[in-house]
């Protein structure tokens, strides 16, 4: 493949794709689904490509951006990309198909099958960018499209308040990570990851190292749901279950597992990475697998287990062993393929029964086969029962923690956590199909194939790798998992090694959990009431609080600001301004240099007299009529002004402004208020002192900026300049449109901007006045 | 309000010469007095001038399209004369233009459609300010 289609052939094209989505849907209808087949060839394109990249060889291509930044389109495919991306664009399909069939007749199914793509675009650019700033604007725009998807039911409190959850919490990590390349790019200089790794050694002897690097897991601990940040998952399950099989648990939430990988070789060999990041992962390992224990709801207990998997990912790089990294590796396939394919089978349930509740649910089975089928495979991988691959990746943890440092301690936290995943998995993949029918009748029934297909391919996958672990091992594990060590690794995935300690620890992790599951409505309270009375104490207690304080600071600190008063407004304006000026200026020590002053023309003098008389009058004027003429008078003599010192264009568009003033206040005339002197002598006298302060300062800048100017290098430089270089004659045209044109356009857009601000200004106080209920009723809802 | 039949009969004949000459202000922008900025600000001084003399719903059935258009259509236009370039492989909003200048019109490159943007924008976001005002 080219590496140049790789970049806009994925990448761009994408998000052009997202954009068409919804005018699709409208003309196809049901045929929308096809949009399937853009992830699916991503997806094959990325299987032909998996020989040459498994012998090592990486792909890449770059654009330049924003070079000044050091912002390149620098993409690069490895096997750690490909392991992802091929996870990506394949799920990816299945979901846009299951989609399709779950959010059937749904109104927003256009909008779904836009952010799903724009989602998977993001997230390919994720995996796939070389450069640390592309890679976190495509990490925003995925947090960005999880909100939207988690608030897809946005008439619903709930789903409105988990996206905005999600999104600040992932947000915030996501700016701390920011932070983290920043400082890493300045200890480098240079923001391709690429460099870094290259760098390595001198990263880590920098003393900046440590602050970069938890920086970085801030962001890395936030994406993917580490303790103390685990709580905006479960909530994200708001969203429709389709959006949780991809984003909150197959491939999202695993950016962070992603980035520590990528970032392994940068910062593996800092003390603080075995320490901080196994605790990290440990923790959320074993906290998730007993928080999912005392869930009833079928997507929450898959949510919890979804961070305990996510735990297990950043303890093993954590060990950062060879053998761990690719344990990692293997539990993170494992993982997405049996978690997407019961997510999908969670919300054909859904779909089939109308509830969610495995204390319901029970005996659907025979009504579900497909599902059933589906269902039953992946708890199997998730039970980690052989052949599939939910085994081989538990068999390859148990080996991790055998050979570690404190074998009994890990190994023991590990089979508590994966006794948790075995009874949950009991109690998705088989209760809900086999066990004891609940007292409601639920006239369960079978969706069409794009509710059963999926989630079957998805599961028959996890069989498929299982049954043929070297093929797994060589393709898939292996390069994804020497891309994170730097080094040619050999991975020999087998179901069978013999009685080993490790065939001991599972078996009886087996025993454990099939004995929890089955126990489930004894022990469920007890787990429920212990959990419940734990969490005022936990982070999930923390956020509403630390939200509301932030809130109540703003509202605080913008009442104190915002008063509503123009005066005030333009007198701190003012203000500050001078402070700042005479700060600088103290400490630069600017001498004020008068500069050669031609004797002025008797025009000069009258329109001089003219302004000063106005700006005087307009103070004691008793009228409004009289202010504008005033005003008028002062604009107009400038305007003159302009004209006699050369600048014909400024004089005309000052002529012009001062024309639509008029226009604008004969058109407000009628409507202000009665023309009152409010200010008392005080305020006055106050005002007064301010705007000379203003007045004097413009004025000593001026002649500060006259008298440095004596050589005036900018000026010549635009006049010799303007004609070879921009084709104009008309200098100040030229620096409007061509030099400084890149201010010119912020301008207009902030003018747009303001018209946009005005428009609803006026609009909303005359519809407030008639009907007040209109925006509080909107608020409400 | 009683209107002025002079100023009505004046304005349905200066109107269309104030925006002859703000387009000739436009145009000839680039070497002489003009531009983008000073010619929006003619031509939407020739439509307000148009809406007090006549009424305000008449400016409206007379402009083609709404003044919010017109600030999308200018933003874009600018907006589109830095792409451009991007096209020939230059950075953004790098200056291009054509050999030979056209007549009537003169020379031609992106830097003029970058100030018909800020042109269609002055006159979209004035006219749109004003005609809210005055309707309501």
């Amino acid at each position: 493949m080219d590496p140049l289609i790789l970049l806009t052939g994925t990448v761009l094209s994408g998000i052009l794709l997202a954009a068409c989505a919804p005018l699709l849907y409208r003309r196809l209808g049901a045929y929308a689904a096809g949009l399937a087949l853009f992830p699916l060839a991503i997806f094959i394109q990325l299987c032909l490509a998996i020989p040459a990249l498994a012998a090592g060889a990486t792909w890449q291509a770059a654009l330049p951006w924003v070079p000044s930044l050091g912002l390149s389109l620098n993409v690069k495919l490895d096997g750690l990309g490909l392991v992802m991306a091929l996870l990506i664009s394949g799920i990816g399909a299945l979901v846009i198909i299951y989609g399709g069939a779950y959010l059937k007749g749904h109104p927003f199914l256009g909008r779904f099958y836009s952010l799903v793509i724009l989602f998977m675009t993001a997230m390919l650019g994720v995996v796939l960018s070389n450069n640390a700033l592309l890679l976190f604007v495509f990490w925003e725009l995925t947090s960005i499209s999880s909100f939207f998807l988690i608030g897809f039911e946005h008439h619903k409190a709930n789903a409105r308040a988990a996206a905005w959850q999600a999104l600040l919490v992932t947000g915030s990590g996501g700016l701390a990570m920011l932070a983290g390349f920043a400082l890493l790019g300045k200890i480098t200089g240079s923001f391709e990851i690429s460099q870094w790794i290259e760098s390595s050694a001198a990263v880590i002897a920098h003393p900046l190292a440590p602050a970069a690097f938890l920086l970085i897991l801030a962001g890395a601990a936030t994406k993917s749901a580490q303790f103390p940040f685990h709580f905006w998952l479960p909530n994200a399950m708001e969203a429709p279950t389709p959006v949780s099989a991809y984003l909150h648990s197959a491939t999202m939430v695993k950016a962070g597992v992603y980035l520590l990988a990528r970032l392994f070789p940068v910062f593996g060999g800092l003390a603080l990475w075995p320490v901080v990041v196994t605790t990290l992962g440990l923790v959320t390992l074993v906290g998730g697998a007993l928080l999912a224990l005392a869930q009833t709801d079928l997507k929450r207990l898959l949510a919890y287990t979804t961070i305990s998997a996510l735990g297990s990912m950043v303890f093993f790089l954590g060990l950062g062993t060879s053998l761990a990294v690719k344990t990692a590796v293997a539990v993170l396939i494992a993982h997405a393929l049996y978690k997407g394919a019961l997510f999908l089978v969670a919300g054909s349930v859904d779909h089939g029964t109308g509830t969610r509740d495995i204390a319901i649910l029970g005996g659907i089975g025979r009504a579900m086969p497909f599902t059933a089928a589906a269902a039953g495979l992946a708890g199997l991988s998730m039970a980690g029962i052989p052949p599939l691959l939910g085994f081989i990746a538990k068999e390859l943890m148990y080996e991790t923690t055998l050979e570690s440092t404190l074998p009994a301690l890990l190994s023991g936290l590990l089979l508590v956590a994966n006794v948790g995943m075995v009874a949950v998995a009991g109690w998705v993949g088989y209760r809900p199909f086999w066990g004891q029918p609940g007292q409601e009748d639920l006239h369960p029934h079978e969706g069409s194939a794009g509710l059963w297909l999926p989630p079957i391919l998805l599961a028959a996958l996890s069989l498929l790798l299982g049954a043929f672990p070297q093929l797994a091992g060589k393709w898939l594990v292996a390069p994804a998992a020497q891309a994170v060590w730097q080094a040619t690794l050999s991975v020999k995935l087998s179901i069978w090694h013999g009685l080993t300690p490790m065939l001991g620890l599972s078996a009886l992790t087996l025993l454990l959990g099939i004995g929890l599951s089955a126990a489930r409505q004894r022990l469920q309270p007890a787990i429920a009431r212990f959990w419940h009375a734990l969490a005022k104490f936990g982070p999930a207690a923390l956020y509403p609080r630390s939200l509301h304080t932030v809130l109540s600071f703003a509202a605080w600190q913008t009442n104190l600001l915002q008063s509503g008063y123009l005066r005030l407004y333009v007198g701190s304006i003012i203000l500050f301004t001078v402070v700042l000026a005479i700060f600088t200026m103290a400490r630069q020590s600017i001498q004020l240099v008068l500069p050669t002053i031609s004797p002025p023309r008797f025009y000069d003098v009258i329109l001089i007299g003219i302004i000063l008389t106005a700006a005087f009058l307009v103070t004691r004027a008793r009228s409004r009529l009289a202010t504008m003429a005033l005003l008028g008078s002062i604009g107009f003599s400038i305007a003159v002004i302009f004209l006699l010192y050369s600048a014909p264009d400024l004089a005309m568009v000052q002529f012009a402004i001062e024309t639509l003033t008029v226009i604008l206040f004969v058109l407000v005339l009628y409507r202000l208020p009665k023309f009152k002197q409010l200010s008392s002598q005080s305020a006055k006298i106050t005002d007064m002192l301010v705007a000379l302060m203003g007045g004097i300062l413009m004025t000593g800048l001026m002649l500060i900026v006259s008298a440095h100017n004596s050589d005036a290098h900018l000026a010549r430089y635009f006049v010799e300049n303007s004609l070879p270089l921009a084709n104009g004659r008309n200098i100040v045209n030229v620096i409007l449109v061509d030099f400084r044109g890149f201010d010119t356009m912020g301008e207009i857009t902030v003018l747009s901007i303001a018209a946009l601000g005005v428009f609803s200004l006026i609009k909303l106080a005359a519809g407030g006045k008639k009907k007040r209920q209109v925006p509080l009723a909107r608020g409400k809802k | 309000m009683q209107r002025s039949i002079l100023l009505s009969f004046a304005a349905r004949y200066l109107m269309p010469l104030m925006l002859v000459f703000s387009v000739f202000l436009l145009i000839r922008g680039h070497n002489e007095v003009g531009g983008g900025f000073a010619g929006g600000l003619v031509a939407t001084s020739a439509l307000m001038l148009y809406a007090i003399a006549l009424s305000p719903a008449a400016l409206r059935k007379l402009l083609p399209v709404e003044p919010r258009l017109l600030i999308s259509i200018g933003l874009l236009s600018a907006f589109s004369s830095g792409v451009i370039p991007m096209l020939a492989g230059k950075p953004f909003m790098t200056g291009l233009w054509l050999k030979s200048p056209i007549p009537v019109i003169g020379k031609v490159g992106t830097p003029l459609l970058f100030d018909t943007g800020v042109y269609l924008v002055v006159i979209g976001v004035v006219v749109w300010i004003l005609l809210t005002l005055a309707e309501e």
